[in-house]
């Protein structure tokens, strides 16, 4: 109930923020800019007009949760509305929750907008729409969740600006955890311990990313996708429970 | 037991010490402090700007963590949900969600509450009535001046009908009618048996309505009890007599009297420290037939304490360098 009203507060709030707005039109903008691109081969216009598409979705949702992810409880605590509530019988992890909570319903309806743009530019251009169209964009939401869930345990403990380029760097490195556990493999000693270590510490963001099996038109069994799924979720719980930990310890000055 | 009821707030060597700055170095903001609150008394934290009683209020209110001794509310630990639910809090120069209209506002703190639906929008219409922001309930905040806000500030520190209400600073930026309204809220609290504590660089109203005060410096208490008790204890009543056509050798008479003598023109204004100084004074006046103007007594006042035992902070502190 408490985490509910705080979630709803948090949406409405972000419902009244400028950058939101102005992050959603460019990605319509991207998402329609695609037409132009017309005059290429058939197949290939499909596969561009899809990758740029999700792609655009990804980046531009990538970018709400964490400029207005990492302001989530800086703000607060910065402008001190969080004294009020915090003075309330509401427990700080319930406070963290609602947040999240509530960024996240923004996300969920910021993705079902800039979906439904693509979907208007697909059946305009005659793409087919394929099932496995859903399960990226499914997979899309649940990155932003694991990355809000970063910004917000960033911010928790350092400033907005340190924060988001924290983030920012999560979501690079996320992308490439592969790459760092293939070059680790490579090296010797201390430098392959360390990669190795990020490799399973970081989220491995490349797992939620299935634009190649919509490009290539390729379904993605049940079981795979719940495994996904399973991951995103657990690797968000642990990062919420960390943020709560680091959240009750500190001093709100 | 019985009587830990009685103590709504209790504070025992409460200390906190701040790091500040790359280096970390140490401020200490409350050193030891003890006080009690009892029920359904109007107490007041008195103390000069960086006394700490903005942090000790905070470390009540579980915003941030004593580095020492403890704090309780209600006999239970700060920060103890059951207990909270019996504070009502307003924070100094209170900032609150700018988009929302002050009735959004209150409802949703009242979520936070538990409560709902009807009796609850019965509860903010009562609330902003009490504050007298019934005009503004559906303003957005953010076109709020500071004293509405402090207004809808002190209606969310009530919305719960709290039995312990802690008021940092609630007099600031109101206008005097703003002022009194809050004098008159917070007796009106008191005789509905709640309990208020508030902190306060006005005297004045201190002195109109509190059954107790502490006042700290530097983080220590330096006073505490009832304001009577205080404000007698260790001043004499001083008088200010004002003397016309005074002969010059009246004058020398009266000077060793007074404390303080200063000529203006044809009249001598002499300050007396004790009675029997105000009946000799009064002999030479009639013996050289001068005319007395005015007599007034000096009323000692929580000011005169405030600034005695700043001075003596000061000094203390200037013997300890
Ligand atoms: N967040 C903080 N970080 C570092 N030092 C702090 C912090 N907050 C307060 N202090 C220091 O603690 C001391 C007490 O400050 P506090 O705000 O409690 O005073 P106050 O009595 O409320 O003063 P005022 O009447 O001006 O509101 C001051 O010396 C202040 O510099
Ligand atoms: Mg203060």
């Amino acid at each position: 109930m408490k985490v509910l009203s705080i979630a709803v507060n948090t949406f409405r709030e972000n419902l009244r923020d400028k950058l939101l707005y102005n992050l959603l039109i460019f990605a319509l903008l991207m998402i329609g800019s695609s037409l132009i691109l017309m005059r290429l081969t058939l197949g290939e216009f499909h596969r561009l007009i899809l990758d740029i598409g999700l792609g655009s979705i990804n980046f531009f949702g990538v970018l709400i949760a964490i400029f207005v992810g990492i302001g989530l409880v800086s703000k607060e605590i910065e402008k001190k509305t969080i004294y009020t509530i915090v003075s309330k019988p509401v427990a700080r992890y319930q406070f963290l929750l609602g947040k999240y909570l509530g960024l996240s319903l923004t996300l969920l309806i910021n993705t079902a907008i800039m979906a439904a743009g693509l979907l208007a530019v697909l059946s305009f251009q005659d793409v087919p729409i394929h099932a496995v169209l859903f399960k990226a964009l499914g997979m899309i939401v649940l990155e932003f969740m694991v990355i809000t869930a970063v910004a917000l345990l960033f911010s928790t403990f350092s400033s907005a600006t340190l924060s988001a380029i924290l983030t920012l760097a999560i979501y690079v490195i996320g992308h490439l955890t592969k790459d760092l556990k293939a070059f680790g493999q490579k090296m010797e000693g201390v430098g392959r311990s360390v990669l190795e270590g990020m490799y399973y510490i970081l989220p491995n963001l490349d797992r939620f990313n299935l634009k190649g099996n919509v490009t290539h038109q390729l379904d993605v069994p049940a079981g795979d996708l719940l495994m996904i799924a399973a991951y995103g979720m657990a690797y968000t719980a642990f990062l919420l429970t960390l943020a709560s930990v680091i959240f009750q310890r500190r001093d709100f000055r | 037991m019985d009587v830990d009821g009685e103590k709504v707030v209790q504070i025992d060597r409460l200390c906190k010490i701040f790091k500040v700055g790359f280096w970390g170095r140490k401020v200490t903001a409350v050193d030891g402090l003890s006080l009690e609150v009892h029920r359904g008394e109007v107490f007041g934290f008195l103390g000069p700007n960086g006394a700490g009683k903005t942090t000790t209020i905070k470390m009540l209110m579980g915003l941030i963590y004593p580095s020492g001794g403890v704090a309780s509310l209600f006999g239970r630990p700060v920060g103890d949900p059951s207990a909270k639910a019996k504070v009502g809090f307003l924070p100094e120069a209170p900032y609150f969600y700018a988009y929302l209209t002050s009735r959004e506002f209150l409802r949703f703190y009242g979520h936070l509450f538990g409560f709902l639906g009807a009796s609850l929008d019965k509860r903010i219409n009562e609330l902003l009535e009490l504050v007298g922001m019934t005009h503004a309930r559906d303003l957005q905040l953010r076109k709020f001046s500071k004293g509405m806000l402090q207004r809808v500030g002190i209606a969310q520190a009530l919305i719960n009908d709290p039995e312990l209400v802690i008021l940092d600073e609630p007099m600031s930026g109101l206008d005097p009618i703003g002022r009194k309204e809050v004098r008159d809220l917070i007796l009106r609290l008191k005789e509905s048996g709640k309990t208020v504590m508030f902190s306060s660089h006005i005297l004045h109203d201190a002195e109109l309505l509190c059954d107790r005060v502490a006042m700290i410096m530097k983080g220590r208490l330096v006073a505490c009890g009832q304001v009577s008790d205080l404000i007698n204890h260790g001043t004499t009543q001083e008088v200010e007599m004002v003397i016309d056509r005074l002969s010059p050798d009246g004058i020398e008479e009266i000077r060793p009297l007074a404390t303080k003598l200063v000529l203006h023109g044809e009249q001598v204004m002499a300050v007396l420290a004790s009675q029997r100084q105000v009946d000799e004074a009064l002999d030479v006046l009639r013996a050289h037939k001068a005319k007395l103007i005015s007599l007034i007594p000096h009323k000692a006042s929580l000011e005169d304490l405030f600034i005695r035992e700043a001075k003596g902070v000061q000094q203390a502190t200037e013997v300890h360098a």
